[in-house]
């Protein structure tokens, strides 16, 4: 493994050479919400529409044959990326919320009862959340909810405790976008199958980060989207194993997803097209395979050993700021660093920030039961990729001590 | 370049460490809640308003120093006046703050609004803007004895 030459990497991002508000560089460290593209990704995009562009799947032209081989080799692109057995585990979706929603409607709706339970723990985003109260509101189910202790790690011994007969999924964060907790998935996952309780992994703040592997893992669904992987928007995946996924139904009704329709019957497809009602984001699933091909070229764990560094370096220079309290000191962490400025709403902070040219981001992080926990109405977060450095974390610590000032 | 001052001048930073009719007032007789769901800040307005006439005026709620600040010197503003005069002036205040960015509001404008023109800067940050209005339509639906909450979004 060798070390990052991040300066050379940083010249792979165009849009990271610009300034902002009157001529401030731009520090962007808003990671957590969407990293930026390499030019690799913008020109696999670029050369789709330019060159392949057609619908996939159907056609018996060239460039249909084009656009289809460059979809199907994103798939398993992914397939591999997460060590997947078979493309046909792999669902591309929107994105991770879409990827959960699919398991809430099509996995989990015709295998509950009224009195059943769904667990989830409260540092979940809400795209973890809502899905699961929306199926407990049709079947009758009841959602349970794993404590988070002060440091914002899962209290173990509490979710063992409510891995019980009547659960019937474990919903859980891979690593928390509040927060930065890397939860002990592995462990977690084999717990919960001695129970045999199936489990969905949220992987969104996941796989940018670190190597992610479902034999290792385990785990029986996979959620995760290409824009926090260094790809677009709008295209996502759902990693399910194949003999679940076999016995789902369909979700959404549609193109593609059958194999002949007639008004008397209707035979869905294989796998993984059962599920992917619809022309796809065919240039999504391409940039996302770009996004991919980048990241591993790079080294997963060259990255994830750059921003570890870079997250102890980025946490002393917050945590040195009078007045700043970290929220998220987790044993194990990703390369988040939520916190707050006494007697400064984190929107100021994110105002005054901005000003000197840094991007973070401010609210409640769509995980409003983590400010709940932690009693605080928003924080401020900064969130690290693999382009960032050490003046990146100068900057933001040296306008957060602006911050102190105008509130002097 | 815009100095962030702009923004938090002297006067808002002072409303934000020390808001003004930060209370619920006796014998008040409207309230309603603003929401804004982005960042979280709520707010509750209460009013005492006898022969139309907002007689007391105070809020409630957590918010960012522009919120914050902007309901200090709105209940400032608005009280011992009519309610139709503060209607008016939640008409102003809205028009200033959401005016076009780079065009400074007009003079008479601005001279209306008197204490609460240092808001006009705002303007200049779309993100911040419903802060600043959020005790405002809070405001306005405790006027018109709407008791519902307002949101921003």
């Amino acid at each position: 493994m060798s070390p990052l030459d991040v300066k050379r990497l940083r010249e792979d991002f165009p849009i990271l050479h610009q300034t902002v508000r009157d001529g401030r560089p731009l520090v962007y460290l808003d990671n957590a919400a969407t990293t930026q593209k390499p030019r690799a990704v913008i020109d696999a995009i670029r050369r789709y529409y330019e060159r392949d562009n057609a619908n996939i799947h159907r056609g018996v032209h060239e460039l249909s044959e084009r656009a289809t081989a460059a979809y199907e080799g994103a798939r398993a692109l992914v397939q591999r990326f997460i060590g997947a057995s078979s493309p046909r585990e792999i669902i591309f979706t929107r994105g991770t919320t879409e990827a959960i929603n699919l398991v809430a409607q099509s996995f989990a709706r015709p295998r509950v009862r009224p009195g059943d339970e769904i667990l989830i723990s409260t540092m979940e985003h809400h795209s973890n959340i809502v899905p699961w109260q929306m199926l407990c509101e049709q079947t009758g189910a009841v959602l349970r909810v794993v404590p988070i202790d002060d440091r914002g790690d899962l209290v173990m011994d509490e979710l063992a405790a409510r891995l019980g007969e009547r659960t019937r999924l474990l919903a859980l964060v891979h690593v928390s976008n509040a927060l930065g907790t890397v939860n002990p998935v592995r462990e977690i996952v084999a717990l919960a199958h001695e129970r045999g309780v199936p489990v969905l992994l949220d992987g969104a703040q996941a796989v940018a980060h670190a190597r992610v592997d479902m034999r290792d893992l385990g785990c029986d669904f996979y959620a995760f989207s290409g824009h926090k992987l260094y790809g677009p928007t709008g295209i996502g995946v759902l990693y399910g194993r194949s003999e679940l996924l076999e016995a789902m139904p369909p979700w959404q009704g549609g193109g593609d997803m059958i194999a002949s329709v007639t008004f008397e019957k209707t035979t869905y497809n294989t796998l993984p097209y059962k599920f992917e009602a619809g022309t796809p984001h065919i240039a999504g699933g391409i940039g996302l395979g770009a996004a991919i091909e980048y990241v591993n070229a790079v080294g997963l764990d060259a990255i994830a050993a750059y921003e570890a560094e870079l997250l102890d370096y980025a946490t002393r220079g917050v945590s040195s700021v009078p007045g700043v309290r970290l929220i998220g000191t987790a044993r194990r962490k990703s390369g988040v660093v939520s916190f707050v400025v006494n007697g400064v709403h984190a929107h100021d902070v994110g105002t005054i920030l901005d000003q000197e040219g840094v991007a973070i981001r401010t609210g409640h992080h769509c995980a409003q039961p983590v400010m709940e926990r932690f009693g605080v109405p928003a924080t401020a977060r900064a969130s690290l990729a693999l382009y960032n450095t050490r003046d990146d974390v100068d900057a933001l610590v040296a306008a957060l001590r602006k911050v102190a000032e105008v509130f002097a | 370049m815009s100095d962030v001052r702009e923004l938090y001048q002297s006067v808002i930073l002072d409303h934000n460490k020390k808001p003004r009719n930060f209370r619920r007032p006796e014998g008040s007789n409207r309230r309603a809640d603003g929401y804004n769901p982005l960042c979280g800040d709520k707010v509750t307005v209460h009013l005492r308003i006898e022969d139309d006439v907002v007689r007391d005026v105070g809020f409630e709620g957590t918010g960012c120093a522009i919120s914050t600040a902007s309901a200090s010197m709105m209940t400032e503003s608005i009280k011992g006046r009519s309610v139709a005069e503060a209607e008016r002036l939640f008409e102003r205040f809205h028009h200033v703050v959401t005016g076009e960015i780079g065009i400074p509001p007009a003079v008479e404008e601005m001279t209306a609004l008197g204490k609460l023109a240092v808001f006009a800067g705002v303007r200049e940050y779309p993100a911040r803007v419903k802060c600043a209005t959020l005790v405002w339509h809070a405001l306005h639906s405790a006027l018109e004895g709407r008791a519902d909450a307002v949101s921003t979004e």
